[in-house]
Formats: C-alpha cells, structure tokens, sequence
C-alpha cells in the first residue's frame, strides 16, 4: 500500500518540524529570564533601535531618523543602501491623494 | 458505513501515487523546485516575524516620549532650555537629556553608536549591576571609562582592562578604559555601542553645555502621550516629538514580510514558481492524456478523475511545502539564517550574529500556504477536467 508509505512520509515531515520547534523552544526560561534583562538594560538607557545596520544614521535608528528617511536624497528615490531596501516608505506616500489627509503623519514610516 | 467511499477515495489515491511513480522524474524535480521555493520564502516568513517580535518585545522598555529639535528639515542638538518649557506641562514627570552620537572608525571602517549616561541615570534606582554586563559598570563619577557592545570588542579586539582611544573634534585620541562589556545576549541592542559617561561624551564631540542630543520625556498617563505631544508641538513648534507607540510603529513596518525588498523576493519566487508549475502542470504529457482517456473509457467518471489529479497535485505540494518549512526553520533558527544574511547586512560593518526566540507565524504560513499548494492544485485540476470532459476517443486519438 503506497498511501501507508505517504502517510508516512507527511508524518515523518510534520514530526521533524514539530521536534525542530520543540527543541528549540528548551531554552524558552533562558529566553525569557534574559527578555527582562534586556528589557531593563533598554529602559535604563534609553534604548530607541535595534543595532542592526550601522551603515547610515536612519538605517542605525530606523525610529529617530529624519522624517523623509530612508529616502534622503528625495522621496520615494531608489535606495542606494541594501538594508534601506527592506524599508517601506512612508504610508503618505504609498497612499497618494487622500483628500483631507495629512501628507505625513509623523513617525508613520 | 462510511468505510465503502473512504476506501475508494484511498484507492484513487494510491492509483495517483502509482501514476505519480511512473513519472518519477518530472514530480522529483518538481518536489525539489517546490521545496526550494518554500524554503526560500518560509525563511523569509520566520525571519521577519522573529525579528519583529524580538524588536517589539524588547523595545517595549524605550522610553515614552522623546523630543527632537529639527532644523532645516534635519535633527539638530537641543537647547536644554526646551525641558523647562516641557516640564511645565501638566502630566509630565522627569525630563531626562540623552547625549549620543554616531563615531566612524577609520581603522576598521565601522560606525560605531556612542552613548553618555548621566552621573542621574547611574544612580536611578534598578540600575547596576545589569545582568547583561560582563565585567563592572560605569560608577557614578568616573572618567574615562566605557562599556563596549560584543562588535566593538571583536572589532577592536578589546576585553575588560583594555584601552579604547577615539579621535576627539580637535584630532587628538582619547582614551577610554574597558570597565565592562554587554553580554552577546543583547547584542540585538548593543553590538555598536560604546557607553560612555556624559561628561566624557559631551568632550569628545566638543558638545555645548547648554544642549543635549534629544529629550526623553517621562508621562505619568500613558494615554496621554499624544496629548502631551501636541502641547510641545503648540509650545516648541521646532521639535518633533516621538512616541513610544511610534517607535514600535516603526519597527512593526520595518519587519513586515509585505513590504519593500523582501516583498520583491517575495513576489518575485512566487512568480517563477507559477510559471513553473503552470507549465509543469498544464502541459499534460500525451501519455497522461492517453491514461485520462483509458480511465474515461473503461468507465471511470469525471470527478473521479478529478479526484485523481487533486490527490497528485496535493500529495506532491504537501510533501514539498512541510520539507521547504522545516528547512527554512532550521535555516533561521538553528543556522543563524546564513543565506538571507548577504542581503540583511548590505553595507553594514558591524552586524550583530543572529539569535532569535524561534517562533511560528501562523498568518504568514497560511498565507505562504495559500500562494503555493492551492494554485499548484488548481494548475494540475485544470488541464485534467478539460480532457476528462471531452469525449475519450477524441482524447486518445489526440494524444
């Protein structure tokens, strides 16, 4: 019986994934103990980003950059920094012609 | 009394399965292709969704409100008078200024994010020993000491005891001691960074005593936040001030798999995928015409043919979509997302190595779910009812 070997086969696939979760998913206390201290370190300097791309001042501090960011040179130009890419531009202006509404809405990015 | 039709449908199946094994090739292929294509994009799910929990996690913590001075379109040091004026309002507690900066290494290329912390700050209550810290931390009134994120340290090769120097604004190096590194654990947050006391910053980038980086505003409503804004805004119409809520804002943006590059991918992988299978799939083979009409004529029906191409499409797509998943989880989770990597880090010297909670996103892998298996089914289904609705002579004598 071929289905035997399909069933099989699925149950072997979703038993991997489920163990990869799982065992991933042991160190949740350490996890979750160094979630607060995270935390704590953030609220006691006043952390704002995310240390991910360091290569440019919006791309260092996607949530304090300059309000056109990360399209500086003008809006909606093609980004010239890979990580800028990721970066959708601001809802004003992927949403164009909304009548009353405001052009851009701070830190709406 | 329900055994009879399970059976038969069991029974289709395994004519697929059958069906399915005497082209073993073409469907090999085609599982190969289809798990990549998951792969590739369930990595992209898993990726994105952990980065934005950990940020929204963890920047839970940052501070309610900050305010910025801007001057001619772009962020300017602040006076620190503004605080006075912002004190004043109602539902304001402290007003804190933040002195940071950014200082470009010319001996490793690197940007690295300096931070002063104020002798108030040192002293606020839950402050040291912070666990995330190796070694000691800044005391209140020491000079010339720092703390140095885990990229920092490789960077410069330092460890506790070592000396760091930065060129100062008149060209001169500054030196620094290591009293203490920020554990890996937080390099997420801190891998740039250089913390160093306020007085120590504030000389380094010849900083005015009178001005601060930004202001970071404590508001006893939470509520009231947007509120509060508005007044600075009425009172300081040169600064911007920066919520809490649009911080996490931000990052809920920047990490969602429907925007910018990764939706290009995204779209992208899709595309040459249904252009694969629709090609795969439609493009009955004469030897699957013939079988179509062969099954037609010794009297099968048309939904059971149906039923057929249905099992084939699903058994080939389930099979594909649960192997590129749980690769793509194991790419993110247990190898550190190696081959996104490239693309995340662009031109970045410095990027933190990956270590996230792992974590399943149910609505991206529905609708991940949605853009492979159901089209691939549709795409095998399709082909198959036309010929199995025409009459089987004409079908054989075709193929």
């Amino acid at each position: 019986m071929k289905y035997h070997i399909l069933f099989g086969l699925l149950a072997a696939e979703l038993g991997l994934f489920a163990a990869l979760h799982l065992h991933a998913g042991t160190d949740a206390e350490r996890r979750t103990a160094e979630l607060a201290d995270t935390r704590a370190l953030v609220a006691k300097l006043g952390l704002t980003d995310l240390a991910l791309w360091t290569e440019a001042r919006y791309t260092r501090h996607p949530s304090q950059a300059d309000r056109f960011a990360a399209f500086q040179d003008f809006p909606a130009a093609i980004e010239h920094f890979p990580a800028g890419s990721i970066i959708a531009p601001p809802a004003a202006l992927r949403m164009p012609a909304l009548g009353d509404a405001p052009l851009l809405i701070d830190g709406d990015r | 009394m329900d055994a009879q039709p399970f059976a038969r449908h069991l029974k289709i199946l395994e004519f697929a399965l059958s069906s399915m094994l005497r082209r073993r090739v073409k469907n090999a292929g085609l599982i190969v292709v289809f798990s990549a294509v998951v792969f590739l994009l369930s990595s992209i799910v898993f990726l994105t969704g952990a980065f934005r929990t950990e940020a929204l996690a963890t920047l839970q913590a940052s501070p309610q409100l900050l305010v910025q001075r801007t001057m001619a379109g772009r962020h300017a040091l602040i006076p620190l008078d503004y605080s006075e004026v912002i004190a004043q309002l109602p539902g304001v507690g402290t007003v804190t200024p933040r002195y940071w900066g950014y200082y470009y290494d010319i001996y490793t290329g690197a940007n690295y994010t300096l931070l002063g912390i104020t002798d108030d700050g040192l002293e606020a209550p839950g402050s040291a020993p912070l666990r995330l810290v190796e070694g000691a931390f800044i005391a209140p009134g020491q000079r010339n000491v720092c703390l140095i994120g885990a990229g920092v340290a490789r960077m410069r090769g330092a460890r506790v005891g070592s000396i760091v120097s930065l060129r100062n604004t008149r060209g001169w190096m500054s030196e620094y001691e290591v009293v203490g590194l920020f554990k890996s654990a937080s390099q997420l947050l801190t891998n740039d960074l250089i913390l160093l006391p306020e007085a120590d910053l504030k000389a380094l980038f010849a900083m005015p005593d009178d001005q601060a980086t930004d202001l970071m505003i404590e508001v006893y409503n939470p509520l009231e936040v947007d509120n509060i804004s508005r007044k600075i805004l009425e009172r300081l119409p040169d600064t911007r001030p920066i919520s809490h809520a649009e911080i996490l804002r931000t990052y809920e943006t920047l990490f969602n798999w429907r925007g910018g590059l990764l939706l290009a991918m995204f779209l992208g992988a899709v595309a040459a995928f249904m252009i694969l299978a629709w090609d795969k799939a439609t493009g009955l083979s004469a030897d699957e015409r013939r079988e179509i009409g062969i099954l037609k004529a010794i009297g099968w029906e048309t939904s059971d043919i149906l039923e057929l191409k249905f099992w084939e499409g699903a058994v080939l797509a389930l099979v594909a979509f649960l192997a590129g998943v749980t690769a793509g989880y194991a790419h993110v989770f247990y190898l550190g997302a190696g081959l996104l990597a490239p693309i995340l880090q662009g031109w970045s010297t410095l990027f933190p190595a990956i270590d996230l909670a792992p974590r399943i996103e149910p609505y991206g892998l529905a609708v991940l779910l949605l853009f492979t298996v159901a089209p691939y089914i549709v795409a095998t289904i399709v082909p198959a009812w036309k010929a199995a609705i025409t009459d089987p002579d004409r079908v054989m004598r075709s193929a």
